[in-house]
């Protein structure tokens, strides 16, 4: 019996629109007015100048701690339709708001994923128009949801877009450590749907790739696995030390890619850039800033208030002792319990 | 009104609740063509086709997970993963997201969906498929953990599971599948979860069991009616969390004496919390120390060996003898 090459035989390809000197493809542009470009070049620079801030904000112990995302910015803000800022602890306790249709972050890697394939099916199965975008990172792809996660969404053909950050660094691990592929969009191939490589820094790159992946999710055709090759400029939280684990060669030449610089020169070659656009950035964030600091101070009574739709007896007791706590200036005393009747020598009824 | 085994409990209670609510889907390996290797969910597929009685992958994770997002988005999946014993690949997604989600967004999404499980041994089967492990959800907040002891009210509560906006873990005895048929109303039937049921009344002992031990009390209570003159209160648990507190510390206030049934390992199981229950609870009307009747603190022993294990009628007794005569 011979042996045989079974086809059929798979390709994984490249996008890249932009050059790092803001050059444009023109073969390749997605082709987008001038006022959708202003909204992801603010969108972009937004993004920037909060990450910034925020690190600043946690240095000066204002907040806990950040997990910025410098140098990645194209890969994420050209995934979505309309930017969605959400700060955690803005809302009480975390909050979304009602007409926000985006989950609150899952801190266990790639946990999120199954949920992601759910949602889509849900959608698929209501018969809406509903496209999920699914976001993680390159060491995302050496846990066991990822698979799981990128197998049912082949099974059951379901309207969902897996978007990996490929920013080359898990905290101190390297991308060559975490997976023996060649590329991440591979691994899709392995799942009966198409993964695709995109320049991650690109913001026209990885619109073109998100825009095909949804229009292709709409029309019935399944989920896609988009690999955007990025960088963490960054540390990766407040509490990481990058120095320990890359050198500042590796660093500075992916500076050079700046997803932001690119785009601006780009935009500015084709006289989009808006003057005072960073100062009316600047405003807004100090704005929020300002909101979100005068924010009364968490009631700690709250966090019994969602463990269930309605308070068991034990907890609604616990909150109770602990409310009394709070009132009488002492919230680490023991619980109170009521004497339970009968005492003894006082029951009925035979021993 | 039919005279059903559990297996048809269960299921009548899955056909109605599908009938009732088109949000209800039912997922899990097997569930489908095959009916489930309980044959709990036989016949589902033929009533309500693919899309609503899904064959997964074989992945438990994948299962609860994706059943999470159906919940976020609205739907209220019935999940079944084979064995409890195999849970372990998908207790990352109970613990940390089914949960947690109606805490984590403060209320905006919660997550309404069952996870069915067989647990239990005394059914001479390979490793994992014979644990009992009901500490593990009761211990997590955010989690509801129920375990019926006969078809009428494993239809009724699972029923109520299913109706619930938060998730519910749902343990069925596998040794109680078939043992015995209880006429089981027509009509939809709901228990309300987190009420225990005084099953047998007595004011010398209080014998608090739930699932597959349930009847191993009772005979026990029998006995000890018979031939000691004892008279025994005997709690069918139902929920094991949230935990009614107050039905066991009414019964100890009574009685004085008490003896929990577990088919779960020892330490740190159910009984040690429902001890501490009745510590706060009755302390001064006990007469004599809490007896717990358990599962060694081993792993589940291989079949030949399993009878050893879990807690019988003789050694039920043989505590509550003890008690009794402290």
């Amino acid at each position: 019996m011979p042996r045989t090459p079974l086809e059929p035989r798979f390709t994984v390809e490249y996008l890249s629109v932009l050059d790092a000197e803001g050059n444009l493809d023109s073969a390749l542009d997605p082709g987008l007015p001038p006022a959708e470009l202003k909204r992801l070049y603010r969108a972009m620079l937004l993004a920037r100048r909060l990450d910034e801030r925020m690190v600043r904000l946690q240095r000066q112990g204002r907040i806990g701690t950040f997990a910025p995302i410098k140098g990645q910015e194209a890969s994420q803000v050209a995934s979505v339709e309309k930017l969605l800022l959400f700060f955690a602890g803005h809302l009480e306790g975390g909050q979304p708001s009602p007409d926000q249709r985006d989950l609150p972050i899952t801190i266990p890697v790639s946990t999120q994923l199954p949920h992601a394939v759910g949602l889509a099916y849900a959608a698929q199965y209501r018969q809406d128009d509903v496209v999920v975008m699914a976001y993680f990172g390159d060491g995302a792809t050496s846990e066991g949801d990822f698979h799981e996660a990128l197998n049912f969404a082949g099974v059951w053909h379901v309207p969902v877009v897996f978007v990996c950050q490929n920013n080359q660094w898990a905290i101190s691990v390297p991308l060559k450590k975490q997976t023996n592929s060649k590329t991440i969009a591979q691994k899709a191939l392995a799942y009966g749907l198409p993964g695709i490589q995109v320049d991650g820094n690109d913001v026209l790159a990885v619109y073109a790739a998100s825009r095909e992946a949804v229009e292709r999710a709409r029309a019935g055709d399944g989920p896609t696995l988009i690999e955007c090759v990025t960088y963490r400029l960054g540390v990766h939280t407040t509490a990481d030390d990058p120095t320990k684990y890359r050198t500042a060669e590796e660093v500075a030449e992916w500076e050079r890619k700046d997803p932001l610089t690119r785009f601006a020169a780009y935009m500015k070659k084709k006289r989009l850039l808006d003057d005072g656009l960073e100062a009316q950035v600047d405003e807004e964030i100090a704005a929020a800033i300002a909101r979100f600091e005068a924010t009364a101070p968490a009631d700690p009574l709250v966090m019994f208030d969602h463990v269930y739709a309605e308070l068991p007896p034990e907890l609604k007791a616990q909150r109770e002792a602990l409310a009394e706590g709070l009132r009488s200036g002492e919230p680490g005393r023991r619980e109170k319990h009521e004497p339970s009747p009968p005492m003894r020598g006082q029951r009925s009824g035979k021993r | 009104m039919a005279k059903l085994n559990m297996v048809k409990a269960l299921n009548l209670a899955l056909m109605q609740e599908m009938e009732r609510d088109p949000d209800v889907l039912v997922i899990g390996e097997d569930v489908g063509v095959d009916g489930g290797v309980f044959r709990v969910t036989e016949d589902l597929h033929r009533a309500y086709g693919s899309k609503r009685v899904i064959d997964s992958p074989l992945a438990e994770a994948g299962i609860i997970g994706a059943s999470i997002g159906m919940a976020l988005y609205g739907l209220k999946p019935v999940c079944e993963i084979q064995f409890s014993g195999f849970a372990f690949q998908c207790f990352h997604q109970i613990e940390n997201h089914a949960a947690r989600y109606r805490n984590r967004s403060q209320g905006r999404f919660h997550v309404p969906m069952v996870i069915r499980m067989p647990y239990g041994g005394g059914v001479r089967a390979l490793e994992h498929h014979s644990e009992s492990e009901e500490q593990f959800y009761a211990h997590i907040p955010g989690l509801k953990m129920v375990i019926p002891s006969g078809p009428r009210n494993a239809r009724a509560l699972l029923a109520a599971a299913i109706r619930d906006p938060d998730p519910v873990v749902f343990f069925e005895h596998k040794a109680l599948y078939h043992a015995h048929k209880e006429d089981v109303p027509d009509e939809a039937e709901t228990m309300e979860i987190g009420r225990a049921r005084v099953v047998r009344e007595g004011d010398d002992l209080t014998l608090v069991a739930w699932g597959g031990m349930l009847r191993v009390a009772r005979e026990a209570a029998e006995i000890l009616e018979q031939e000691d003159g004892v008279g025994s209160d005997v709690i069918d648990l139902l929920t094991v969390a949230p935990l009614d507190r107050e039905t066991i510390v009414r019964s100890v206030s009574k009685t004085g004496r008490v003896v929990i049934v577990h088919e779960a390992p020892r330490s740190f199981g159910p009984g040690a919390e429902i001890a501490a229950s009745i510590m706060d609870g009755a302390f001064l009307s006990l007469e004599a120390p809490i007896a717990r009747v358990t599962a060694h603190d081993v792993p589940f022993p291989g079949f030949a060996r399993e009878r050893a294990n879990v807690p019988d009628v003789a050694r039920v007794v043989a505590a509550a003898r003890d008690t009794l005569a402290y």
